[in-house]
């Protein structure tokens, strides 16, 4: 595929300033190639006017952007402290030896890369699982290897809080580029320890 | 009578909550109408009044901050609300924009009338998609609905992973297109801010906090919470509980009765650290569950109340194994900018491992002290100085474990026994 140039320019215009699409132009760049390609960058730095060093510099200080191809279905076990200890740490060691890669490695079917992340913020549902950014809340060793080998089969679970199914890496991508992919209105509005409070404040509690 | 008090939080258990016709219905887009036809400043006298302080971490005024804007200066200003939640244990704007964009939507329309903004932006971090689609959503529908568009812009920037921008100046260099790092303060992004001009940077929960106060009133808000600190707040409990979540409660509500409401400590074990308010904020212990849990408690007590974000755990767990598990954070989200966090976290993370894999000695208690001395109010930005905090903290209440370490060779505790899979005993 290649990059749309038009589209491209709509992501710049949301901004005072053309240097802000940054961003959003290298999510765009994954969402098309998977990672962060030299075409991209050297795309994004004529239309930004800007040299391709300064555009590099901004794609390799962010941990999301990709210099080489992820899975098509791109795994995150927090291991940050809370969810380390909940779970994250066996469940990543896990991971690890089932898929036979370590941090940042991908299948050689090309289906799923795995990383270990840092807090997601949603630790009130450690341990917590993403797949392509989407959450994949209170975790176990079996629930996250039932994740990965549905994704290697092609049939991931739905996340647990996200859409009624599992969009792909660069599918993912485009909605953090900022386009619309229509699933807004899918999936749960929260969930159960989201809403505990005020569940138990309708209690009287 | 209850002890919470949901207002944020109120409508969420509505399955179609996070829609415009949702939030419209339970009285949403409201609040905008009145405020836009305020005199601005009335506007900010009312936010002033109400006593509500920044829910991001540092508890500034809100109403001062917007107040901080130069008026008639012919310039732009600015709106930016952050939307990066990253502090390790934070984890409350993100569930709240997932089922309530509308309401931080409409507290940036009121925030931009009284600050005389044109333009918001709300920077999110970038790796929670089924959010950014919410927004993005909720966005566009506002739009339609003529509630932006109308004199106020509004547009989402989505991150890319990087703790350090969620520090104000460093997310305004990110939203410029540059390397997130901290930009020497003054100026104050109140007089030069994003793309040089006045801003204002607010959380997602102060923001999404001014709706509900121009409805009711800046008294009502003033009736919750405690002398300094006002209102009510959403306090977020994780780790070895039986039951975590969030909790919209008045400031000064104390962790034991948030314990109570939650179901306590998972059976069979008991309280041993807990942060008040993310990583960055130093650790309590059992000591400290009847500390009220506003600003000046838990200063008083000697930590901060930050994102009141409730990490516990319990005496399963080493806090050796989780003190380093946080400095490697540090470190690794450390941007490199000033000397004493880029090199001090490095050789923090150095000692800590060999303490932790039993290695250690007890001369290297006192150089991780000394380090942290050197770091914290040495550094460029609070990152380097939260990056102490759980360690000068562990070592005050728990140096005998460090000991422990040192002396056993090796750590003391299982790791398994931690787990959620190991399970609650009995
Ligand atoms: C390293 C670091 C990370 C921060 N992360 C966040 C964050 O994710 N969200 C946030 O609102 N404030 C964060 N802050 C605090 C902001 O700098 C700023 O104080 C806050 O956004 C102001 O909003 P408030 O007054 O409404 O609290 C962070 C600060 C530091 C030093
Ligand atoms: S304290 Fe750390 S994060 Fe902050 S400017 Fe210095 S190096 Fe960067
Ligand atoms: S520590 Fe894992 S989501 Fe917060």
């Amino acid at each position: 595929m290649t990059l749309d140039r038009d589209l491209m320019q709509t992501i710049i215009k949301r901004y005072p300033r053309s240097r802000s699409a940054i961003m959003p132009l290298l999510h765009y760049v994954q969402s098309v190639s998977g990672y962060v390609t030299n075409d991209g960058i050297e795309t994004i730095s004529e239309l930004l006017e800007i040299e391709t060093a300064e555009v590099s510099a901004v794609a390799t200080f962010y941990t999301q952007y990709k210099r080489k191809p992820v899975g098509e279905y791109h795994v995150g076990v927090c291991t940050n402290t809370l969810c380390a200890v909940m779970g994250g740490d066996a469940i990543f060691a896990a991971l690890k030896d089932h898929l036979g890669v370590e941090n940042d490695g991908v299948t050689a079917d090309g289906k799923v890369s795995l990383e270990h992340i840092e807090c997601n913020a949603a630790c009130d549902y450690a341990p917590v699982v993403m797949a392509n950014w989407e959450f994949y809340d209170n975790q176990t060793v079996e629930s996250a290897k039932a994740l990965v080998d549905g994704a290697r089969a092609g049939n991931p679970p739905a996340p647990t809080r996200g859409p009624n199914r599992l969009v792909t890496y660069k599918e993912a991508s485009a909605v953090l580029a900022g386009l619309d992919d229509g699933l807004a209105r899918e999936g749960v509005q929260a969930g159960e320890a989201t809403l505990l409070g005020l569940k138990l404040s309708k209690e009287g509690k | 009578m209850s002890k919470l008090t949901p207002v944020l939080s109120a409508h969420w258990d509505q399955p179609d909550s996070f829609t415009i016709e949702a939030y419209t219905r339970n009285g949403g887009y409201t609040a905008s109408k009145k405020a836009l036809a305020m005199d601005p400043d009335a506007v900010i006298q009312m936010v002033k009044d109400s006593g509500l302080r920044g829910r991001g971490g540092a508890g500034f005024p809100t109403g001062m901050k917007w107040g901080f804007i130069p008026q008639g200066d012919d310039k732009d200003h600015y709106l930016v609300v952050n939307a990066d939640e990253s502090e390790p244990g934070t984890c409350k704007d993100t569930p709240l924009l997932m089922a309530n964009p509308h309401v931080l939507i409409e507290g940036c329309i009121i925030a931009c009338h009284a600050i005389r903004a044109k333009h918001a932006f709300i920077y999110i971090r970038g790796e929670v998609t089924h959010v950014v689609r919410r927004v993005n959503a909720a966005i566009a529908d506002a739009y339609k609905a003529g509630h932006l568009g109308n004199g106020i812009e509004l547009t989402l920037h989505i991150g890319a992973g990087a703790y350090i921008c969620g520090e104000e100046t460093a997310l305004l260099d990110s939203l410029e297109g540059f390397r997130g790092q901290p930009r020497l303060r003054p100026p104050f992004p109140a007089i030069a801010g994003l793309y040089a001009r006045p801003t204002v940077v607010n959380n997602v929960e102060s923001i999404s906090a001014v709706p509900a106060i121009i409805n009711n009133g800046a008294e009502w808000y003033q009736s919750m919470g405690t002398e300094k600190s006002k209102g009510a707040t959403l306090y977020s409990l994780s780790g070895h509980v039986n039951n975590p979540g969030q909790f919209e409660a008045p400031l000064g509500i104390t962790l034991r009765e948030i314990l109570e409401l939650a179901g306590g400590i998972r059976n069979g074990h008991k309280l041993k650290f807990w942060t008040p308010g993310g990583s960055s904020t130093p650790l309590f212990t059992d000591e400290h569950l009847d500390t009220p849990l506003d600003y000046e408690g838990v200063a008083a007590a000697g930590s901060m109340l930050g994102t009141k974000a409730l990490q516990i755990f319990d005496e399963t767990t080493c806090v050796v194994r989780a003190v380093l598990r946080w400095t490697e954070f540090y470190k690794h989200e450390s941007c490199g900018k000033c000397t004493p966090c880029r090199e001090g976290t490095w050789w923090l993370v150095q000692i800590l491992r060999d303490l932790e894999n039993g290695t250690g000695t007890e001369a290297d208690l006192e150089k991780l002290l000394d380090l942290c001395d050197n770091i914290m109010g040495r550094s460029f930005c609070a990152l380097g100085d939260g990056a102490t905090s759980p360690i000068t903290s562990s070592i005050k209440y728990f140096r005998d474990e460090y000991i422990a370490h040192v002396t056993n060779g090796a750590c003391p505790f299982d790791p398994v026994k931690s787990t959620l899979f190991a399970g609650a005993v009995n």
